[in-house]
Protein backbone atom coordinates (compact mmCIF):
# COMPACT_ATOMS: atom_id res chain seq x y z
CA UNK A 1 0.00 0.00 0.00
CA UNK A 2 1.17 3.61 -1.10
CA UNK A 3 0.41 6.06 1.54
CA UNK A 4 1.03 9.86 1.31
CA UNK A 5 0.57 11.94 4.65
CA UNK A 6 0.66 16.19 3.88
CA UNK A 7 2.26 18.23 6.78
CA UNK A 8 2.21 21.30 7.59
CA UNK A 9 4.56 23.51 9.59
CA UNK A 10 3.52 26.30 12.27
CA UNK A 11 4.04 28.31 14.73
CA UNK A 12 3.75 26.31 18.70
CA UNK A 13 0.15 27.50 19.61
CA UNK A 14 1.39 28.91 22.64
CA UNK A 15 3.90 31.46 20.67
CA UNK A 16 3.39 34.78 21.23
CA UNK A 17 3.20 36.51 17.94
CA UNK A 18 3.28 40.08 16.49
CA UNK A 19 2.75 40.93 13.25
CA UNK A 20 5.62 41.50 10.96
CA UNK A 21 6.65 44.60 8.94
CA UNK A 22 4.15 44.55 6.33
CA UNK A 23 1.37 44.35 8.17
CA UNK A 24 0.47 40.88 6.35
CA UNK A 25 1.65 38.20 8.51
CA UNK A 26 3.25 37.31 11.36
CA UNK A 27 6.81 38.24 12.60
CA UNK A 28 8.81 34.65 12.25
CA UNK A 29 11.28 36.30 14.98
CA UNK A 30 11.61 34.11 18.24
CA UNK A 31 8.72 32.19 17.31
CA UNK A 32 8.78 28.05 17.85
CA UNK A 33 7.95 26.35 14.81
CA UNK A 34 6.21 22.88 15.20
CA UNK A 35 4.45 19.72 13.26
CA UNK A 36 0.64 20.79 12.95
CA UNK A 37 -0.97 18.51 15.89
CA UNK A 38 -3.45 17.26 13.30
CA UNK A 39 -0.85 16.01 11.52
CA UNK A 40 0.35 14.34 13.97
CA UNK A 41 -2.49 12.15 14.01
CA UNK A 42 -2.36 11.54 10.39
CA UNK A 43 1.76 10.68 10.15
CA UNK A 44 0.47 8.01 13.00
CA UNK A 45 -2.06 6.91 10.88
CA UNK A 46 -0.07 6.26 7.92
CA UNK A 47 2.84 4.77 9.90
CA UNK A 48 0.28 1.96 11.42
CA UNK A 49 -1.51 1.21 7.99
CA UNK A 50 2.02 0.96 6.20
CA UNK A 51 2.85 -1.67 9.33
CA UNK A 52 -0.63 -2.98 8.97
CA UNK A 53 -0.88 -3.46 5.46
CA UNK A 54 2.84 -3.46 4.51
CA UNK A 55 4.19 -0.94 1.76
CA UNK A 56 5.18 2.54 1.79
CA UNK A 57 4.46 5.67 3.94
CA UNK A 58 6.02 8.99 1.96
CA UNK A 59 5.76 12.36 4.16
CA UNK A 60 5.35 15.46 1.93
CA UNK A 61 5.40 19.49 3.06
CA UNK A 62 4.84 22.42 0.81
CA UNK A 63 6.72 25.31 2.27
CA UNK A 64 10.85 26.69 2.92
CA UNK A 65 14.56 24.69 3.44
CA UNK A 66 13.49 25.07 7.09
CA UNK A 67 10.44 23.08 7.02
CA UNK A 68 13.15 20.27 6.85
CA UNK A 69 12.93 19.96 10.16
CA UNK A 70 9.21 18.89 10.42
CA UNK A 71 10.18 15.88 7.98
CA UNK A 72 12.89 14.54 9.78
CA UNK A 73 10.10 14.63 12.69
CA UNK A 74 8.06 12.26 10.05
CA UNK A 75 11.27 10.29 8.90
CA UNK A 76 11.95 9.46 12.83
CA UNK A 77 8.54 8.38 13.31
CA UNK A 78 8.54 6.04 10.95
CA UNK A 79 7.85 7.30 7.82
CA UNK A 80 10.29 5.49 4.98
CA UNK A 81 10.59 9.24 2.93
CA UNK A 82 10.30 12.57 2.55
CA UNK A 83 9.60 15.00 -0.06
CA UNK A 84 9.94 18.90 0.47
CA UNK A 85 8.27 21.05 -2.54
CA UNK A 86 10.16 24.14 -1.92
CA UNK A 87 6.93 26.96 -2.32
CA UNK A 88 6.79 30.08 -3.42
CA UNK A 89 6.44 32.64 -1.33
CA UNK A 90 2.88 33.19 1.02
CA UNK A 91 1.30 29.91 -1.08
CA UNK A 92 -2.84 30.04 -0.11
CA UNK A 93 -4.21 26.33 0.41
CA UNK A 94 -5.89 26.01 -3.53
CA UNK A 95 -1.88 26.39 -4.34
CA UNK A 96 -0.36 24.26 -2.48
CA UNK A 97 -2.96 21.69 -2.91
CA UNK A 98 -1.89 21.85 -6.76
CA UNK A 99 1.78 21.07 -5.47
CA UNK A 100 0.36 17.82 -3.42
CA UNK A 101 -1.61 16.71 -6.31
CA UNK A 102 1.60 16.80 -8.61
CA UNK A 103 3.70 14.78 -6.52
CA UNK A 104 0.48 12.35 -5.92
CA UNK A 105 0.42 12.43 -9.58
CA UNK A 106 3.82 11.20 -9.56
CA UNK A 107 3.44 8.61 -6.78
CA UNK A 108 -0.25 6.89 -7.55
CA UNK A 109 -0.75 6.22 -3.42
CA UNK A 110 -3.68 4.07 -2.63
CA UNK A 111 -4.63 6.91 0.20
CA UNK A 112 -3.68 10.78 1.33
CA UNK A 113 -3.72 11.87 4.50
CA UNK A 114 -3.97 15.25 5.91
CA UNK A 115 -4.72 16.94 8.96
CA UNK A 116 -8.48 18.14 9.92
CA UNK A 117 -7.06 21.49 9.71
CA UNK A 118 -3.74 23.38 10.16
CA UNK A 119 -3.83 25.58 13.56
CA UNK A 120 -2.39 28.44 11.87
CA UNK A 121 -4.96 29.59 8.83
CA UNK A 122 -7.46 27.16 10.49
CA UNK A 123 -8.23 26.52 6.70
CA UNK A 124 -9.72 23.14 6.73
CA UNK A 125 -9.97 22.48 2.97
CA UNK A 126 -7.28 20.58 2.37
CA UNK A 127 -8.77 17.03 2.40
CA UNK A 128 -11.50 18.41 -0.22
CA UNK A 129 -9.18 20.42 -2.88
CA UNK A 130 -7.41 17.17 -3.09
CA UNK A 131 -9.86 15.00 -3.55
CA UNK A 132 -11.52 17.65 -6.22
CA UNK A 133 -8.62 17.98 -8.23
CA UNK A 134 -7.23 14.71 -8.24
CA UNK A 135 -10.68 13.03 -8.80
CA UNK A 136 -10.96 10.94 -5.91
CA UNK A 137 -13.16 11.03 -3.37
CA UNK A 138 -12.55 12.31 -0.10
CA UNK A 139 -13.84 12.65 3.57
CA UNK A 140 -13.36 15.13 6.28
CA UNK A 141 -12.69 15.05 10.44
CA UNK A 142 -11.88 10.98 10.68
CA UNK A 143 -11.73 9.98 13.84
CA UNK A 144 -11.81 6.20 13.25
CA UNK A 145 -10.52 4.36 10.24
CA UNK A 146 -10.86 0.86 9.21
CA UNK A 147 -9.44 -0.18 5.55
CA UNK A 148 -9.71 -3.43 4.46
CA UNK A 149 -10.07 -5.09 0.85
CA UNK A 150 -9.76 -1.67 -1.17
CA UNK A 151 -12.31 0.36 0.67
CA UNK A 152 -12.40 2.87 3.42
CA UNK A 153 -14.74 2.66 6.42
CA UNK A 154 -14.35 6.25 8.43
CA UNK A 155 -15.64 7.28 11.29
CA UNK A 156 -16.34 11.15 11.45
CA UNK A 157 -17.25 13.68 13.34
CA UNK A 158 -20.35 15.65 12.53
CA UNK A 159 -22.44 18.13 14.11
CA UNK A 160 -24.47 16.74 17.19
CA UNK A 161 -22.88 13.19 16.50
CA UNK A 162 -20.84 10.93 14.23
CA UNK A 163 -21.46 9.44 11.23
CA UNK A 164 -19.86 6.73 8.89
CA UNK A 165 -18.92 7.04 5.24
CA UNK A 166 -17.56 3.98 3.49
CA UNK A 167 -15.43 5.06 0.55
CA UNK A 168 -13.14 2.86 -2.46
CA UNK A 169 -9.67 3.51 -2.20
CA UNK A 170 -7.74 5.52 -3.91
CA UNK A 171 -8.81 8.15 -1.52
CA UNK A 172 -8.26 10.91 0.65
CA UNK A 173 -9.03 11.67 4.19
CA UNK A 174 -8.24 14.34 6.86
CA UNK A 175 -7.67 12.62 10.75
CA UNK A 176 -9.03 14.30 13.76
CA UNK A 177 -8.39 13.43 17.17
CA UNK A 178 -9.80 10.01 18.25
CA UNK A 179 -7.74 8.16 15.41
CA UNK A 180 -4.77 6.69 17.06
CA UNK A 181 -2.58 8.40 19.52
CA UNK A 182 0.86 9.73 17.80
CA UNK A 183 3.79 8.12 18.67
CA UNK A 184 7.20 10.03 19.91
CA UNK A 185 10.47 8.83 18.31
CA UNK A 186 13.15 8.00 20.73
CA UNK A 187 16.49 8.60 19.81
CA UNK A 188 17.80 5.69 17.64
CA UNK A 189 15.04 6.87 15.54
CA UNK A 190 15.71 9.84 15.38
CA UNK A 191 19.50 9.00 14.64
CA UNK A 192 18.20 6.92 12.01
CA UNK A 193 16.02 9.43 10.03
CA UNK A 194 18.93 11.10 9.26
CA UNK A 195 20.14 9.03 6.85
CA UNK A 196 16.53 8.25 5.23
CA UNK A 197 15.91 10.08 1.89
CA UNK A 198 14.59 13.49 1.76
CA UNK A 199 13.91 14.58 -1.96
CA UNK A 200 13.04 18.66 -3.40
CA UNK A 201 11.36 19.37 -5.73
CA UNK A 202 10.55 22.69 -6.88
CA UNK A 203 6.84 24.45 -7.12
CA UNK A 204 4.74 24.11 -9.98
CA UNK A 205 1.79 26.17 -8.52
CA UNK A 206 -0.43 28.47 -11.11
CA UNK A 207 -0.34 30.90 -8.63
CA UNK A 208 -2.71 32.21 -5.63
CA UNK A 209 -6.66 32.24 -6.07
CA UNK A 210 -7.03 34.58 -2.49
CA UNK A 211 -4.88 37.34 -0.79
CA UNK A 212 -4.17 38.50 2.77
CA UNK A 213 -4.49 42.24 2.26
CA UNK A 214 -3.75 42.70 6.27
CA UNK A 215 -3.07 41.42 9.67
CA UNK A 216 -3.85 42.51 12.85
CA UNK A 217 -4.35 41.59 16.29
CA UNK A 218 -7.63 42.67 17.45
CA UNK A 219 -8.51 44.94 20.27
CA UNK A 220 -11.01 43.77 22.65
CA UNK A 221 -14.27 45.08 22.56
CA UNK A 222 -15.83 43.38 26.08
CA UNK A 223 -17.24 44.82 28.27
CA UNK A 224 -14.94 43.76 30.53
CA UNK A 225 -16.77 44.31 34.00
CA UNK A 226 -15.23 41.65 36.89
CA UNK A 227 -17.15 41.72 40.22
CA UNK A 228 -16.65 39.69 43.47
CA UNK A 229 -19.08 36.92 43.98
CA UNK A 230 -21.30 38.68 46.75
CA UNK A 231 -24.84 38.45 46.70
CA UNK A 232 -25.54 41.83 45.55
CA UNK A 233 -22.77 41.79 42.68
CA UNK A 234 -24.17 38.41 41.37
CA UNK A 235 -27.23 40.01 41.21
CA UNK A 236 -25.82 43.32 39.40
CA UNK A 237 -24.20 41.00 36.94
CA UNK A 238 -27.66 39.07 36.31
CA UNK A 239 -29.23 42.53 35.89
CA UNK A 240 -26.41 42.72 32.73
CA UNK A 241 -27.44 39.72 31.43
CA UNK A 242 -31.02 40.27 31.27
CA UNK A 243 -30.85 44.16 30.96
CA UNK A 244 -27.62 44.79 28.86
CA UNK A 245 -26.69 42.12 26.95
CA UNK A 246 -30.22 40.68 26.94
CA UNK A 247 -28.98 37.17 26.65
CA UNK A 248 -30.73 35.30 29.17
CA UNK B 1 -25.57 42.97 -10.02
CA UNK B 2 -23.91 39.19 -8.94
CA UNK B 3 -25.80 36.09 -8.38
CA UNK B 4 -25.73 34.35 -5.32
CA UNK B 5 -26.24 30.99 -5.29
CA UNK B 6 -26.73 29.95 -1.37
CA UNK B 7 -26.50 26.32 0.03
CA UNK B 8 -29.26 25.10 1.80
CA UNK B 9 -30.10 22.30 4.51
CA UNK B 10 -33.00 21.28 5.77
CA UNK B 11 -33.18 19.00 9.11
CA UNK B 12 -36.63 17.23 10.76
CA UNK B 13 -38.45 19.20 7.90
CA UNK B 14 -37.08 22.93 8.66
CA UNK B 15 -34.61 24.62 7.44
CA UNK B 16 -31.36 24.80 9.37
CA UNK B 17 -30.33 28.53 11.45
CA UNK B 18 -27.26 28.20 9.82
CA UNK B 19 -29.01 28.28 6.02
CA UNK B 20 -30.98 31.12 7.21
CA UNK B 21 -27.84 33.03 8.20
CA UNK B 22 -26.63 32.11 4.89
CA UNK B 23 -29.72 33.91 3.24
CA UNK B 24 -29.71 37.27 5.94
CA UNK B 25 -25.72 37.47 4.79
CA UNK B 26 -26.48 36.83 0.95
CA UNK B 27 -29.67 39.38 1.20
CA UNK B 28 -27.19 41.94 3.13
CA UNK B 29 -24.07 41.37 0.09
CA UNK B 30 -27.33 42.37 -1.95
CA UNK B 31 -27.84 41.07 -5.88
CA UNK B 32 -29.62 37.83 -7.10
CA UNK B 33 -30.59 35.39 -4.64
CA UNK B 34 -31.10 31.41 -5.52
CA UNK B 35 -31.06 29.13 -3.12
CA UNK B 36 -30.31 25.56 -4.01
CA UNK B 37 -31.13 22.36 -1.94
CA UNK B 38 -29.61 18.81 -2.59
CA UNK B 39 -31.76 16.56 -0.53
CA UNK B 40 -33.65 13.78 -0.98
CA UNK B 41 -37.14 15.64 -0.06
CA UNK B 42 -37.63 19.76 -0.64
CA UNK B 43 -39.89 19.76 2.43
CA UNK B 44 -39.51 22.79 4.96
CA UNK B 45 -37.70 24.85 2.00
CA UNK B 46 -40.25 26.87 1.99
CA UNK B 47 -39.52 29.16 5.39
CA UNK B 48 -36.68 30.65 2.99
CA UNK B 49 -39.86 33.16 2.03
CA UNK B 50 -40.09 34.61 5.12
CA UNK B 51 -36.45 35.58 5.08
CA UNK B 52 -36.72 36.97 1.55
CA UNK B 53 -35.60 34.06 -0.30
CA UNK B 54 -38.21 33.25 -3.38
CA UNK B 55 -36.03 31.67 -6.23
CA UNK B 56 -35.05 27.63 -4.87
CA UNK B 57 -33.49 24.77 -6.86
CA UNK B 58 -34.08 21.30 -5.41
CA UNK B 59 -31.69 18.87 -6.85
CA UNK B 60 -33.31 15.56 -5.33
CA UNK B 61 -30.16 13.36 -4.50
CA UNK B 62 -30.51 9.92 -4.67
CA UNK B 63 -27.37 8.96 -2.87
CA UNK B 64 -26.43 10.65 0.19
CA UNK B 65 -22.92 11.72 -0.53
CA UNK B 66 -21.52 14.96 0.05
CA UNK B 67 -19.05 14.33 -2.67
CA UNK B 68 -21.65 13.89 -4.87
CA UNK B 69 -23.44 16.98 -3.54
CA UNK B 70 -20.31 19.11 -3.85
CA UNK B 71 -20.51 18.09 -7.69
CA UNK B 72 -23.91 18.94 -8.14
CA UNK B 73 -23.68 22.16 -6.56
CA UNK B 74 -20.56 23.43 -8.88
CA UNK B 75 -22.72 22.45 -11.76
CA UNK B 76 -25.84 24.28 -11.09
CA UNK B 77 -24.10 26.78 -10.14
CA UNK B 78 -22.27 26.98 -13.55
CA UNK B 79 -25.91 26.38 -15.26
CA UNK B 80 -27.37 29.20 -13.66
CA UNK B 81 -24.27 31.16 -14.98
CA UNK B 82 -24.12 31.93 -10.49
CA UNK B 83 -21.30 34.49 -9.85
CA UNK B 84 -20.73 33.67 -5.64
CA UNK B 85 -21.38 30.73 -3.51
CA UNK B 86 -22.38 30.65 -0.02
CA UNK B 87 -21.98 27.89 2.68
CA UNK B 88 -23.13 27.93 6.24
CA UNK B 89 -19.77 26.45 7.48
CA UNK B 90 -21.12 23.78 9.72
CA UNK B 91 -19.25 20.31 9.38
CA UNK B 92 -20.82 19.19 5.73
CA UNK B 93 -20.65 22.80 4.63
CA UNK B 94 -16.66 23.26 5.10
CA UNK B 95 -16.38 19.54 3.87
CA UNK B 96 -18.38 20.67 0.73
CA UNK B 97 -17.47 24.15 -0.03
CA UNK B 98 -13.78 23.63 -1.37
CA UNK B 99 -14.51 20.75 -3.42
CA UNK B 100 -17.29 22.69 -4.65
CA UNK B 101 -14.43 25.70 -5.43
CA UNK B 102 -12.42 23.48 -7.62
CA UNK B 103 -15.34 22.16 -9.90
CA UNK B 104 -16.64 25.87 -9.87
CA UNK B 105 -13.44 27.51 -11.00
CA UNK B 106 -13.62 29.47 -7.93
CA UNK B 107 -11.36 30.81 -4.67
CA UNK B 108 -12.71 29.84 -1.68
CA UNK B 109 -12.50 31.17 2.00
CA UNK B 110 -13.55 29.30 4.69
CA UNK B 111 -14.91 30.59 8.42
CA UNK B 112 -15.44 34.04 7.63
CA UNK B 113 -16.50 36.25 10.48
CA UNK B 114 -17.42 39.28 8.48
CA UNK B 115 -17.97 41.10 4.97
CA UNK B 116 -17.68 44.40 3.31
CA UNK B 117 -17.54 45.88 0.22
CA UNK B 118 -14.78 48.01 -1.04
CA UNK B 119 -14.90 49.50 -4.20
CA UNK B 120 -17.22 46.56 -5.85
CA UNK B 121 -15.07 43.86 -4.27
CA UNK B 122 -15.70 41.44 -1.33
CA UNK B 123 -13.45 41.92 1.80
CA UNK B 124 -13.56 39.49 4.36
CA UNK B 125 -12.34 39.40 7.68
CA UNK B 126 -11.39 35.76 9.34
CA UNK B 127 -9.61 34.99 12.53
CA UNK B 128 -6.13 33.30 12.11
CA UNK B 129 -3.43 31.77 14.83
CA UNK B 130 -5.79 30.40 17.37
CA UNK B 131 -7.75 33.69 16.84
CA UNK B 132 -4.96 35.66 18.24
CA UNK B 133 -5.25 37.68 14.74
CA UNK B 134 -7.53 38.68 12.30
CA UNK B 135 -7.05 38.97 8.77
CA UNK B 136 -8.54 40.83 5.56
CA UNK B 137 -8.74 38.43 2.67
CA UNK B 138 -9.97 38.58 -0.70
CA UNK B 139 -10.82 36.03 -3.21
CA UNK B 140 -9.14 36.78 -6.60
CA UNK B 141 -10.61 34.87 -9.00
CA UNK B 142 -13.93 35.86 -10.96
CA UNK B 143 -16.49 33.09 -9.28
CA UNK B 144 -16.25 33.52 -5.32
CA UNK B 145 -16.92 30.51 -2.33
CA UNK B 146 -17.27 31.49 0.86
CA UNK B 147 -18.27 29.30 4.12
CA UNK B 148 -19.76 31.07 7.28
CA UNK B 149 -19.18 30.89 10.97
CA UNK B 150 -22.14 29.55 12.32
CA UNK B 151 -24.04 31.75 14.79
CA UNK B 152 -21.78 34.55 13.80
CA UNK B 153 -24.54 36.51 11.24
CA UNK B 154 -27.62 36.90 13.19
CA UNK B 155 -30.68 35.33 11.00
CA UNK B 156 -33.30 38.31 10.31
CA UNK B 157 -36.27 38.16 8.68
CA UNK B 158 -37.65 40.42 6.07
CA UNK B 159 -40.84 40.87 4.19
CA UNK B 160 -41.98 37.55 3.36
CA UNK B 161 -42.07 36.47 -0.37
CA UNK B 162 -43.77 33.47 -2.18
CA UNK B 163 -41.69 30.40 -2.78
CA UNK B 164 -40.78 28.93 -6.29
CA UNK B 165 -38.80 25.50 -6.12
CA UNK B 166 -37.66 24.39 -9.23
CA UNK B 167 -36.26 20.32 -10.11
CA UNK B 168 -32.79 20.67 -11.45
CA UNK B 169 -30.51 17.43 -12.22
CA UNK B 170 -27.00 16.97 -13.16
CA UNK B 171 -25.17 14.58 -14.68
CA UNK B 172 -22.24 12.77 -11.98
CA UNK B 173 -19.45 10.44 -12.11
CA UNK B 174 -18.63 7.44 -10.48
CA UNK B 175 -16.46 9.02 -8.29
CA UNK B 176 -18.73 11.82 -7.02
CA UNK B 177 -20.88 9.18 -5.87
CA UNK B 178 -18.06 7.05 -4.29
CA UNK B 179 -17.74 8.41 -0.73
CA UNK B 180 -21.44 7.22 0.39
CA UNK B 181 -22.47 8.42 4.08
CA UNK B 182 -24.33 4.44 5.30
CA UNK B 183 -24.93 5.61 8.56
CA UNK B 184 -25.71 8.45 11.44
CA UNK B 185 -25.42 8.55 14.77
CA UNK B 186 -26.78 11.17 17.20
CA UNK B 187 -25.85 12.19 20.73
CA UNK B 188 -28.92 11.24 22.25
CA UNK B 189 -30.68 14.03 22.13
CA UNK B 190 -28.56 16.19 23.74
CA UNK B 191 -28.17 19.72 22.31
CA UNK B 192 -24.79 20.32 20.71
CA UNK B 193 -22.85 22.92 21.41
CA UNK B 194 -22.21 24.13 17.99
CA UNK B 195 -25.63 24.74 17.73
CA UNK B 196 -26.77 26.12 21.63
CA UNK B 197 -27.40 29.41 21.90
CA UNK B 198 -25.81 29.50 25.47
CA UNK B 199 -22.98 27.46 26.32
CA UNK B 200 -21.88 26.71 29.92
CA UNK B 201 -18.70 24.74 30.19
CA UNK B 202 -16.54 23.82 32.98
CA UNK B 203 -12.41 23.20 33.17
CA UNK B 204 -10.17 22.04 35.88
CA UNK B 205 -11.44 23.72 38.58
CA UNK B 206 -14.53 21.87 38.81
CA UNK B 207 -11.88 19.15 40.64
CA UNK B 208 -14.11 16.18 39.83
CA UNK B 209 -16.29 14.70 37.16
CA UNK B 210 -19.29 14.43 39.58
CA UNK B 211 -18.81 18.03 39.98
CA UNK B 212 -20.33 18.49 36.85
CA UNK B 213 -23.54 17.98 37.99
CA UNK B 214 -23.92 21.97 39.09
CA UNK B 215 -22.75 22.64 35.71
CA UNK B 216 -25.53 20.38 34.32
CA UNK B 217 -27.90 21.96 36.70
CA UNK B 218 -26.79 25.64 35.55
CA UNK B 219 -27.34 24.61 31.60
CA UNK B 220 -30.23 22.99 32.06
CA UNK B 221 -32.02 25.71 34.08
CA UNK B 222 -31.03 28.07 31.01
CA UNK B 223 -31.71 25.77 28.28
CA UNK B 224 -27.97 25.74 27.22
CA UNK B 225 -25.10 23.03 26.02
CA UNK B 226 -22.96 21.79 28.52
CA UNK B 227 -19.07 22.61 27.32
CA UNK B 228 -15.98 21.14 28.32
CA UNK B 229 -11.77 22.07 28.93
CA UNK B 230 -9.23 19.97 27.28
CA UNK B 231 -7.93 19.46 30.66
CA UNK B 232 -11.63 18.03 31.36
CA UNK B 233 -11.96 16.00 28.68
CA UNK B 234 -8.49 14.49 28.91
CA UNK B 235 -9.25 14.04 32.40
CA UNK B 236 -12.01 11.26 31.08
CA UNK B 237 -14.48 13.65 33.08
CA UNK B 238 -16.24 14.36 30.03
CA UNK B 239 -16.48 13.08 25.99
CA UNK B 240 -14.77 15.10 23.31
CA UNK B 241 -17.85 15.60 21.63
CA UNK B 242 -18.34 18.26 23.81
CA UNK B 243 -14.50 20.04 24.27
CA UNK B 244 -14.17 23.46 23.41
CA UNK B 245 -11.19 25.06 21.06
CA UNK B 246 -8.70 24.35 19.05
CA UNK B 247 -8.50 20.64 19.31
CA UNK B 248 -12.73 20.78 19.93
CA UNK B 249 -15.48 22.56 18.61
CA UNK B 250 -15.55 26.20 17.79
CA UNK B 251 -18.55 27.88 19.41
CA UNK B 252 -20.00 31.22 18.74
CA UNK B 253 -23.40 31.38 21.40
CA UNK B 254 -25.04 34.41 22.13
CA UNK B 255 -23.55 33.71 26.04
CA UNK B 256 -20.66 31.42 27.19
CA UNK B 257 -20.24 31.05 30.61
CA UNK B 258 -17.01 29.75 31.56
CA UNK B 259 -16.77 28.06 35.11
CA UNK B 260 -13.24 27.36 36.82
CA UNK B 261 -11.31 27.85 33.12
CA UNK B 262 -8.38 29.16 33.07
CA UNK B 263 -8.43 30.55 29.67
CA UNK B 264 -5.48 29.32 27.61
CA UNK B 265 -5.25 30.46 23.95
CA UNK B 266 -6.29 26.95 22.80
CA UNK B 267 -9.33 27.35 24.11
CA UNK B 268 -10.18 30.87 23.55
CA UNK B 269 -9.43 29.87 20.09
CA UNK B 270 -13.00 28.05 19.92
CA UNK B 271 -15.24 30.04 21.81
CA UNK B 272 -13.97 33.71 21.29
CA UNK B 273 -16.24 34.77 19.08
CA UNK B 274 -19.22 34.01 21.29
CA UNK B 275 -21.68 36.79 21.47
CA UNK B 276 -21.32 37.52 25.47
CA UNK B 277 -18.97 36.24 27.59
CA UNK B 278 -19.05 35.28 31.49
CA UNK B 279 -16.14 34.08 33.27
CA UNK B 280 -16.05 32.32 36.93
CA UNK B 281 -13.12 31.83 38.40
CA UNK B 282 -11.25 32.24 41.91
CA UNK B 283 -7.57 33.74 40.43
CA UNK B 284 -8.63 37.17 39.58
CA UNK B 285 -5.45 37.34 37.16
CA UNK B 286 -7.30 33.99 34.99
CA UNK B 287 -6.29 35.15 31.28
CA UNK B 288 -10.17 34.47 30.95
CA UNK B 289 -11.17 37.59 32.16
CA UNK B 290 -9.40 39.44 29.90
CA UNK B 291 -11.86 38.54 27.01
CA UNK B 292 -14.98 38.33 29.07
CA UNK B 293 -17.53 41.04 29.18
CA UNK B 294 -18.96 39.76 32.60
CA UNK B 295 -16.56 38.06 35.51
CA UNK B 296 -17.10 36.49 38.68
CA UNK B 297 -13.64 36.08 40.53
CA UNK B 298 -14.61 34.16 43.69
CA UNK B 299 -15.33 30.14 44.76
CA UNK B 300 -17.40 28.39 41.59
CA UNK B 301 -18.92 26.06 44.25
CA UNK B 302 -20.41 28.74 46.25
CA UNK B 303 -21.04 30.86 43.15
CA UNK B 304 -23.02 28.54 40.84
CA UNK B 305 -25.88 27.66 43.11
CA UNK B 306 -26.37 31.41 43.75
CA UNK B 307 -25.93 32.11 40.16
CA UNK B 308 -28.70 29.69 39.14
CA UNK B 309 -30.91 30.54 41.77
CA UNK B 310 -31.15 34.17 40.98
CA UNK B 311 -31.35 33.47 37.10
CA UNK B 312 -34.50 31.15 37.88
CA UNK B 313 -35.84 33.94 39.87
C1 LIG C 1 -1.92 21.69 20.70
C2 LIG C 1 -2.81 21.97 21.86
C3 LIG C 1 -4.18 21.98 21.65
C4 LIG C 1 -5.05 22.26 22.71
N1 LIG C 1 -6.40 22.29 22.46
C5 LIG C 1 -7.24 22.63 23.47
C6 LIG C 1 -8.66 22.74 23.25
O1 LIG C 1 -9.16 22.47 22.16
N2 LIG C 1 -9.45 23.12 24.26
C7 LIG C 1 -8.96 23.41 25.52
O2 LIG C 1 -9.76 23.75 26.40
N3 LIG C 1 -7.64 23.28 25.76
C8 LIG C 1 -6.77 22.90 24.77
N4 LIG C 1 -5.44 22.76 25.05
C9 LIG C 1 -5.01 22.79 26.47
C10 LIG C 1 -4.85 24.16 27.04
O3 LIG C 1 -3.54 24.62 26.78
C11 LIG C 1 -5.08 24.16 28.57
O4 LIG C 1 -4.20 23.23 29.15
C12 LIG C 1 -6.51 23.79 28.99
O5 LIG C 1 -7.44 24.58 28.27
C13 LIG C 1 -6.67 24.03 30.49
O6 LIG C 1 -7.94 23.63 30.92
P1 LIG C 1 -8.62 24.31 32.19
O7 LIG C 1 -8.75 25.77 31.96
O8 LIG C 1 -9.85 23.53 32.48
O9 LIG C 1 -7.58 23.97 33.36
P2 LIG C 1 -6.58 24.92 34.15
O10 LIG C 1 -5.72 25.67 33.24
O11 LIG C 1 -5.96 24.04 35.17
O12 LIG C 1 -7.52 25.99 34.84
C14 LIG C 1 -8.37 25.73 35.92
C15 LIG C 1 -8.92 27.06 36.37
O13 LIG C 1 -9.89 26.85 37.39
C16 LIG C 1 -9.74 27.85 38.39
N5 LIG C 1 -10.29 27.31 39.64
C17 LIG C 1 -9.78 26.30 40.38
N6 LIG C 1 -10.59 26.06 41.44
C18 LIG C 1 -11.61 26.94 41.37
C19 LIG C 1 -12.75 27.20 42.18
N7 LIG C 1 -13.01 26.49 43.27
N8 LIG C 1 -13.57 28.21 41.80
C20 LIG C 1 -13.33 28.95 40.69
N9 LIG C 1 -12.27 28.74 39.89
C21 LIG C 1 -11.43 27.73 40.20
C22 LIG C 1 -8.26 28.14 38.44
O14 LIG C 1 -8.03 29.44 38.94
C23 LIG C 1 -7.86 27.99 36.97
O15 LIG C 1 -7.93 29.24 36.29
C24 LIG C 1 -4.54 22.49 24.02
C25 LIG C 1 -3.17 22.46 24.22
C26 LIG C 1 -2.30 22.21 23.17
C27 LIG C 1 -0.84 22.20 23.43
N1 LIG D 1 2.05 23.64 3.20
C1 LIG D 1 1.54 22.41 3.38
N2 LIG D 1 2.25 21.32 3.00
C2 LIG D 1 1.75 20.07 3.18
N3 LIG D 1 0.55 19.83 3.72
C3 LIG D 1 -0.21 20.87 4.09
C4 LIG D 1 0.23 22.22 3.94
N4 LIG D 1 -0.73 23.04 4.41
C5 LIG D 1 -1.74 22.24 4.84
N5 LIG D 1 -1.42 20.93 4.65
C6 LIG D 1 -2.22 19.75 5.04
O1 LIG D 1 -3.60 20.07 4.98
C7 LIG D 1 -4.20 19.93 6.26
C8 LIG D 1 -5.32 20.90 6.41
O2 LIG D 1 -4.83 22.19 6.27
P1 LIG D 1 -5.74 23.46 6.00
O3 LIG D 1 -6.71 23.09 4.92
O4 LIG D 1 -4.75 24.49 5.58
O5 LIG D 1 -6.40 23.79 7.30
C9 LIG D 1 -3.06 20.08 7.24
O6 LIG D 1 -3.37 19.47 8.48
C10 LIG D 1 -1.95 19.37 6.48
O7 LIG D 1 -2.08 17.97 6.60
Amino acid sequence: MKILVCISRVPDTAARISISDDGKAISDTGVKFIVNPYDEFALETGIRLKEQHGGECVALTVGSEKSQDVLRTSLAMGCDNAVLVKGKKDQDSFSVAQDIAAVARDISPDIIIVGRQSIDYDSMQMQSLLGAMLDMPSVSVVSGLDIEGGSATCLCDIDGGKETITTTLPCVISTQKGIYEPRYPKLPQIMKAKKKPLEIRDSVSTGNRTEILSMEIPQSTRVGKVLSGSDSDIAEIVRSLREDAKVV
Amino acid sequence: MSKILIYLETEDGLLKRTSLEAITCARSLGGEMLGLLCASSSEGVEGAGEYGLSNIIFNKLEDNSNNARAKAIALLAKNENADLIIFAGNANGRDIAPRTSVFFDAGYISDCLNFEEDNGEIIVTKAVYAAKAQIKTKILTEKQVYALRPNVFTAKKSDTVSVNIRNADVELNDTDKKALITDIEKSNGKLDISEAGIVVAGGRGLKDAKNFGLIEGLANSLGAAVGASRAVVDSGWRSHSEQVGQTGKTVSPDLYIAVGISGAVQHLAGMSSSKVILAINKDKDAPIFKIADYGIVGDLFEIIPKLQSQLEQ
